[in-house]
């Protein structure tokens, strides 16, 4: 993985000392918290509703064993023991002190770490596929590309003061793991004719209020022009986006009130004219960069054990069999390690356990480790000799959940515990569907299902392209949470079709029961997910079984 | 007189993020029931402009609306009721060491 050069080093240690120095100046009063608020939320710094809040980024959700454990540090040294894994594959924690900001930032940059831009109008936390380097279907690591971005947009004079957030996602297979669709810029790496990779772009995509999925602007862009072009995006952004409505200030609404057509020009446009100023600086950087992602040394080794305790332990095969995926490697493995324990804060993680995880990826894992999305943790590199033995000491730091890609794998935004923004909780909702199928022992037999939660309508939770969403709304002074069904992050991005009037807090967990049951009664077959079955019927059936005549009543 | 729904003025701590609250003696408490329940709103204008010169105490002070009962303040929404306690998937926060 990339290793901060003196630059990187010496530029986070300045930029820890001149917020270390912001912080005091605002606690003696020389800056107004008016002042300050724009300065803190560039180093990631929150106000929330019981706490300061500190989101620190993981570039392209990649860490090693030594990062963890000073997570684990931090969290106990300065938060209440735990952190909370992110849909931007940033993690949180949620309970600093304003005066231990900068130690913590401190600490964070010894282990070449940091918070920058992940708050503000500018570019935020590049993020990617979680199993870029080691995924079977990927044409290329996409993360030289997404550490080069994050170079470029770090810092960069005349992106600071954008006119929104904008969100960058990079893939380098065609199955998108990334939701490259639902971000300001996508970028899915595809391969021309001659078999040349390349990028196919993007632009538009996002959730929030007004929810798009993104418009391709570039059918192949070469990797040589990535970065130009990507400059001539934001820079016709720059001046086109609105600054006069927040809600209408991203480049989807941009997009929508230009027309792609004319965006398309205006960017191309731009990319012809600054185009030449590339001298090809940035491909050197990226031929270095990219060297420092080389694969790791795969070792061999005999698998018959593996194979052998397969078959003898169905804990273990049960795990193997929804937590383990292809790797591009003969005899290696991807284990993802579920931060969905039922009943559990989707995303959380205490120190213990990240220390755990550290000594798994130093044991096992090439020291290498992945945060989804989806807000699980992921081993990319595991020689399938070794799975059971990993297998054991998640057992033992109740990390073993087998339930990847199943309903009880919720992604759930802080909601209402934490966020000042949240209009209803999202947390319990999802600890309580978790349990509820659980108790059912059903969620083998539906299969895969992406069922996502945001506790308002800026949609950190992806509700939108959820197979099923559930979004937390106030309505007049009570929580009720509204149903989408048929969303889709992956390639086929689609947004999902709102079901009907809301529920009430207690009536959201048996109207997601209803829901399961029309399902497995519909489905053909058991291999007909239930996305594909909503698909093939449409909302009709399932709506009836989440408004049945008899109950019409108590939906509000 | 018109109908005027009873507030408290409430912000975050500067240094801690904690929820605080503005008592009678103009001293900032963390527990609500020590918060002035203001009945008025010239008064609640009053304070909340006296809270906005406290900006080397608290970040964002607003009105929050309450009602009264024997005990203290009460939240009207359910937003105030977590900030009186905390988060519900953890007891940290307010409720920290109560049982």
């Amino acid at each position: 993985m990339y290793h901060y050069q003196p630059f990187d080093t010496q530029f986070v240690r300045n930029r820890v000392a001149i917020f270390s120095d912001q912080i005091a100046r605002r606690i003696d009063g020389s800056l107004t918290e008016e002042e300050f608020r724009p300065l803190r939320l560039m180093n990631g710094l929150y106000l929330q509703l019981h706490a300061y809040m500190l989101r620190v980024a993981i570039p392209y959700g990649t860490l090693n064993g030594r990062q963890m454990r000073q997570l684990a540090r931090i969290a106990e040294t300065y938060d209440k023991g735990y952190g909370h894994f992110t849909t931007r594959q940033n993690i949180q924690f949620n309970w600093p002190k304003l005066t231990d900001v900068g130690a913590i930032l401190s600490d964070l940059a010894d282990v070449e770490m940091h918070a920058i831009q992940t708050s503000g109008n500018c570019v935020r936390n590049v993020t990617a596929d979680h199993f870029a380097g080691a995924a079977l279907d990927e044409i290329a690591d996409p993360r030289p590309i997404a550490e080069l971005l994050r170079q470029w947009s770090t810092d960069h004079p005349e992106f600071q003061f954008l006119p929104r957030k904008f969100k960058i996602a990079v893939t380098g297979s065609p199955n998108d793991r990334a939701v490259t669709k639902a971000h300001d810029i996508g970028l899915r790496m595809v391969q021309n004719a001659l078999g040349t990779p390349g990028f196919e772009v993007s632009v538009g995509g996002g959730l929030g209020r007004t929810p798009m999925i993104g418009q391709v602007v570039r059918d192949f862009l070469p990797t040589q022009d990535l970065l130009p072009y990507v400059e001539a995006v934001l820079s016709v952004y720059n001046r086109l986006g609105r600054r006069d409505n927040k809600y209408k200030a991203r480049i989807k609404i941009t997009l929508h009130e230009t027309g792609a057509a004319e965006l398309t020009r205006m960017i191309e446009a731009r990319f012809i004219q600054i185009r030449p100023q590339f001298s090809g600086q940035d491909q050197q950087v990226l031929a270095a960069i990219t060297k420092a992602f080389a694969p790791p040394l795969y070792k061999t080794a005999d698998l018959s054990t593996y194979q052998a305790t397969y078959q003898a332990d169905g804990l273990f095969r049960s795990w193997v069999d929804t937590n383990v995926s292809a790797h591009k490697q003969t005899g290696y493995a991807i284990a993802s390690i579920s931060l969905k324990a039922h009943g559990q804060t989707p995303g959380d993680a205490t120190a213990a356990q990240m220390r755990v995880i550290a000594a798994m990826a130093e044991q096992f894992g090439h020291d290498e480790l992945r945060i989804s999305h989806e807000q699980n943790v992921i081993l990319p590199h595991v020689h399938q000799s070794d799975l059971y033995a990993l297998h054991q000491n998640l057992s033992a730091a109740g990390l073993a959940t087998a339930n990847l890609g199943l309903i009880s794998d919720i992604i759930a935004c802080p909601g209402m515990d934490y966020c000042a923004l949240a209009t209803a909780r999202s947390i319990p909702v999802a600890q309580n569907i978790a349990l509820r199928f659980d108790a059912l022992k059903l969620e083998h037999d539906i299969g895969p299902l992406k069922l996502k939660i945001s506790g308002c309508i800026n949609a950190c939770g992806h509700h939108h392209v959820g197979h099923i969403g559930i979004l937390g709304l106030d309505r007049a002074g009570v929580e009720n949470y509204q149903i989408t069904l048929g969303g889709d992050a992956t390639e086929t991005a689609a947004i999902g079709d709102r079901a009907g009037p809301g529920f009430s807090y207690d009536e959201i967990v048996p109207a997601i029961e209803r829901l399961i049951m029309a399902y497995l009664a519909l489905r053909i077959e058991r291999s007909e997910s239930f996305l594909k079955c909503y698909q093939r019927l449409g909302a009709a059936p399932f709506k009836e079984a989440l408004y049945p005549k008899d109950r019409e009543n108590h939906a509000a | 007189m018109s109908h005027f729904t009873p507030k408290v003025v409430t912000g975050n701590d500067l240094l801690l993020g904690d929820v605080i609250y503005l008592t009678e003696t103009d001293s900032w408490s963390r527990d609500l029931l020590l918060a002035q329940l203001i009945t008025d709103p010239d008064q609640a204008a009053r304070k909340l402009a006296y809270a906005e010169t406290q900006t080397h105490k608290i970040v964002g002070p607003y009105l929050a609306d309450m009602q009264a009962a024997p005990q203290g303040p009460m939240p009207m929404h359910f937003r105030e009721g977590f900030r009186t306690r905390g988060p519900s998937n953890y007891r940290h926060g307010k409720q920290e060491g109560l049982l």
